[in-house]
């Protein structure tokens, strides 16, 4: 087996990778399976056979050039690709090892498991700081004891308790950028799910707003699964255990190496990663 | 030391055009009146025709003598485009200045007090009120808003939210529905209704007639706000596990709030001021009539309706009046609507 | 060699109950319209279904309107007749001359709105032509009677005086008030605002890219409006024409005051005699008896349906050529 050559390049984005945590392991169970997924919109076959297992407690990242499909990926996770006309599927999605696609399946329940956080931040507009936080009760019609006490806890988990405890009457759009898309994050916290998705959720915000959200990234993961679609190697590097590259050459995407981040960084196994890490493309 | 450039505009005109355009136009005045002296034409129309066609052919002339004749051509364009626009809103200046100058005489505060029951339409106009008026087209418009908002505001979001296989269809019939004439309107509540059950006149009656009116204006309005939702808020409100009826509830009509109530207002300014359908079905009686499922009900556009065709001075200056509060209505709710949609596109 | 990609699935949820329910709310209050429609067609020809027969042919081609009733007051249906040819053509004669009318001048507003007005004009205009599209027809009716009549008068005199060799502009008596003109005159000013505003639309959203092509070869504004804007929205204009033609028809009382209802078909726009079928309708119903309620519910019949028409052609129009046209 050939190691790649280092570049200056990629050794810094390597280094980042080891400084962060120490890789979590396999140890404490699969959170989410997705086996053989295909996707296509009409006739257009857009993933082709994508499996990948996502280990509860880590970060997977999911790179690679824009318009290869991760982000139609993530959707298929918690059923919101069939929303688009013309979408179909193929494949399972495995949840506690049950198949969320599964005929009889309350697709509304999969949802309060599988979050997500998208590219804009996307606050209600007609509700206040703290009524955005527990929307997603009021939409799912669950109970809970205390809702204060869910609404700080969560708005702590992502680091936007200090900022805005004097003002949650304030409307959602009042914020800044980076500051409603950690209220979007507290808001899909708020139903308790065991995975988050989140859709290239900095590529929106100004360098300061993204790395309080990596932090707030970091801290989540130990709870729960998290799964990031992102363009930006270096994020891929400072946050996550795992990364997958995904890349599609004309036709459906498909996904070409998985492994540790920074394996894949410093040690990718194939010669299309390594090109893409490196910056030969994208 | 910089030299701060000074923000300059070029293209704009100079001091010379402009000054040539003045003189473009005083020779065609010119022009104008001596050709009207000589001729036998006479009265302002004469002034106003003559004027119009001797200024586009001087400004041609002028174009073309110095740019060429696509530009003269342009020229002749603009001249017209102008008396459009000029013909177009000078009846509106004519109307305000009309309502204003007849009506202003019949205004008096005892308007809004008193109905029409011990006095006729030929007393002398400070006495007597359309009170009568003002409550009853209150409560036809209320009738109305009531049945009609739940409608159109489904209608909208079944094309919007659901988009089912009605959609195409369903649009024809709005549009189909919104040109309805009003006095046909009337007649199919009288043959639904009236005739078979009631046969007689009521505010409600008239009120059915008025949300035939009303439905398309509200649907339509609805419909465009609606679209203007961004998709991101329903995809957020379903990813938290809501289902399509509590998303549409309480993300994306909350969100359009301030757009339905612009629907809203132009669906009021739609029936507000229709005559036909009351006179059809709910008449116009002198007193204030708070029951709406019995007798005639006084309306402001029965009130000038009726005014008028008894067709002495006094009458003809209430129903100027009259026609002066309904405008005034009016013109409050666009602006409102008007402020409604600036803070909603800021 | 990829192995071959397996079959799509289907996808299936739980259904909700609360899910039906909306969608079955929702779908129903969208088909209101509908059954709306539905119902003003059926009411109205039930109504008007027995004089419909009787008539048979002549309700829309004869021109009398008389009930003729023995000396009990029964009606003698024989000599019974309703004929609205008067006002169908009058109703068709004042429309007309009101989108003869109304469209040049739209079309110039709009055009100078969507490509002359500097920005504040632009913003204080749109607003008053709208504010003119939400007064009430009272008002016209009204204005239209006092303000509008004895101008447009002398410029009925006028026309026949210069043009009156032309057989629609004659006049058999010279009773010029209360003709079609002077009611199609009212109903043009009544629609300009309606067919502006959607004229304006089609015209802001002509692809600025053509706009900005035009001017890039040299075009002066009335070339490129020639070259792009008119092509482009030719066929929404048609429309907006359409859906002003068919507002005219339905109007009521902004005619109902300037327009003389004589029972006799009448070409000659200037002069004061013909009628329209929604004025004959509100004039004729407050001494109506029930055989004659039943004659105005015909005509509303033939009302409503000729509305329908003109606005469901408006709609194709617009749908065809929009496509190819652009």
């Amino acid at each position: 087996m050939e190691t790649a050559p280092l570049t200056s390049s990629l050794s810094s984005v390597a280094e980042s990778a080891s400084a962060r945590r120490p890789v979590a392991t396999q140890a404490m169970g699969v959170g989410l399976e997705a086996r053989g997924i295909h996707a296509w919109f009409g006739q257009k076959h857009v993933l082709d056979d994508i499996s990948l297992d996502f280990w509860s407690g880590t970060v997977t990242a999911l790179i690679g050039p824009s318009g290869c499909g991760k982000s139609t990926f993530i959707r298929t996770l918690n059923r919101m690709h069939e929303f688009i006309p013309g979408a179909a599927m193929a494949g399972q999605v495995l949840l506690d090892g049950k198949d969320v696609y599964a005929p009889g399946t309350d697709v509304t329940k999969i949802r309060l498991k599988v979050g997500m956080v998208f590219q804009k931040p996307n606050p209600f507009p007609s509700m206040t700081i703290s009524e955005n936080v527990l929307a997603g009760l009021k939409l799912a019609q669950v109970k809970v004891e205390n809702k204060d006490d869910l609404m700080q806890d969560c708005l702590e988990r992502a680091g936007l308790w200090n900022e805005v405890k004097d003002r949650l009457d304030a409307y959602g759009g009042s914020l800044s950028g980076g500051q409603q898309q950690r209220l979007c994050i507290a808001r899909a916290l708020a139903v308790r799910p065991e995975v988050l998705l989140m859709d290239e959720p900095c590529s929106a915000l100004d360098p300061g707003s993204t790395l309080k959200i990596e932090e707030t990234i970091s801290h989540l993961s130990s709870s729960m699964t998290i799964i990031i679609v992102t363009h930006n190697m270096q994020q891929a590097a400072r946050v996550s255990d795992y990364t997958a590259f995904f890349l599609s050459d004309g036709g459906p995407g498909s996904m070409v190496e998985v492994g540790p981040t920074d394996q894949i960084f410093s040690r990718p196994k194939d010669k299309r990663t390594e090109n893409y890490v490196t910056g030969r493309f994208g | 030391m910089t030299i701060i450039a000074k923000p300059q505009k070029p293209w704009a005109s100079s001091r010379k055009q402009r000054v040539t355009s003045a003189g473009v136009i005083l020779a065609a005045l010119i022009s104008t009146y001596v050709f009207v002296a000589i001729t036998p034409l006479k009265g302002k129309l004469a002034y106003f025709a003559v004027f119009f066609l001797v200024f586009i052919l001087y400004d041609f002339l002028y174009h073309t003598r110095i740019f060429g004749v696509q530009s003269g051509k342009d020229a002749i364009a603009r001249g017209f485009v102008a008396m459009g626009i000029f013909v177009a809103t000078l009846p509106i200046v004519s109307i305000l200045v009309t309502v204003f100058n007849r009506g202003s005489g019949g205004l008096h505060w005892g308007l809004f007090t008193h109905d029409m029951t011990v006095n006729s339409v030929n007393d002398p106009i400070n006495q007597g009120g359309l009170l009568h008026a003002l409550t009853g087209t209150f409560t036809l418009v209320a009738i109305a808003l009531v049945i009609s908002l739940p409608i159109g505001l489904l209608t909208a979001l079944y094309l919007t939210e659901i988009r089912g296989r009605f959609s195409g269809p369903i649009k024809f019939l709005v549009q189909a529905m919104s040109g309805v004439p009003s006095i046909v309107a009337g007649l199919f509540i009288l043959a639904a209704i009236v005739y078979p059950v009631t046969k007689s006149y009521s505010g409600f009656m008239g009120a059915l007639a008025l949300t035939i009116l009303m439905i398309p204006t509200i649907a339509r309005t609805a419909e465009e706000v609606l679209l203007l939702i961004p998709n991101e808020l329903r995809e957020a409100g379903v990813a938290l596990g809501g289902t399509q009826w509590r998303t549409v509830a309480m993300v994306v009509v909350p969100a359009a709030r301030s757009g339905l109530v612009t629907a809203v207002i132009l669906g009021i300014a739609r029936v507000a001021g229709e005559t036909a359908p009351i006179v059809l079905l709910t008449g116009g009686g002198d007193r204030v009539n708070p029951n709406p499922f019995k007798g005639p009900m006084g309306s402001l556009p029965f009130y000038i309706w009726k005014s008028f065709s008894v067709g002495t001075p006094e009458s003809i200056t209430r129903a100027w009046a009259g026609i002066f509060v309904l405008l005034v209505i009016v013109l409050v709710l666009f602006v409102c609507a008007r402020l409604l949609t600036e803070r909603r596109n800021n | 060699m990829r192995p071959a990609p397996p079959e799509k699935r289907e996808l299936t949820t739980l259904p909700r109950f609360s899910d039906k329910v909306f969608r079955g709310v929702v779908t129903g209050g969208g088909l209101s319209s509908l059954v709306i429609l539905g119902l003003i067609f059926a009411f109205l020809a039930y109504q008007g279904y027995s004089v419909l027969r009787s008539q048979g042919i002549h309700f829309i081609t004869g021109s009398k309107w008389q009930i003729v009733q023995d000396a009990a007051g029964n009606v003698d249906y024989t000599q019974t007749k309703f004929g609205i040819a008067a006002m169908l053509i009058g109703t068709m004669l004042c429309s007309i001359i009101a989108v003869v009318i109304a469209v040049p001048i739209s079309v110039l507003s709009a055009l100078f709105l969507t490509f002359y007005a500097p920005p504040l004009v632009k913003r204080i205009m749109v607003a008053v032509v709208d504010l003119m599209a939400a007064f009430p027809s009272i008002l016209f009716g009204l204005w239209g009677f006092f303000i509008l009549m004895p101008s447009v008068e002398y410029w009925a005199k006028l026309i026949h005086k210069y043009f009156g060799f032309i057989p629609i502009f004659k006049l058999e008596a010279p009773v010029v008030t209360r003709s079609p003109f002077v009611a199609g005159v009212v109903l043009a000013v009544m629609i300009i605002p309606i067919i502006t505003s959607i004229s304006r639309e089609i015209f802001s959203q002509t692809p600025l890219d053509r706009v900005q092509a035009a001017y890039a070869l040299g075009a002066t504004r009335w070339a490129m409006i020639r070259a792009v804007a008119l092509p482009y929205g030719r066929s929404g204009i048609v429309g907006g024409a359409m859906l002003g033609l068919g507002r005219a028809m339905g109007e009521t009382v902004a005619v109902y005051t300037v327009l003389n209802i004589i029972y006799q078909v009448n070409w000659h726009v200037l002069l004061g005699a013909g009628g329209n079928v929604a004025s004959m309708i509100l004039l004729k119903f407050g001494e109506a008896g029930p055989q004659e309620i039943k004659a105005l519910m015909a005509a509303g019949l033939v009302l409503f349906l000729l509305t329908l028409l003109v606005n469901s052609l408006a709609d194709f129009v617009v749908k065809r050529t929009g496509v190819k046209g652009r």
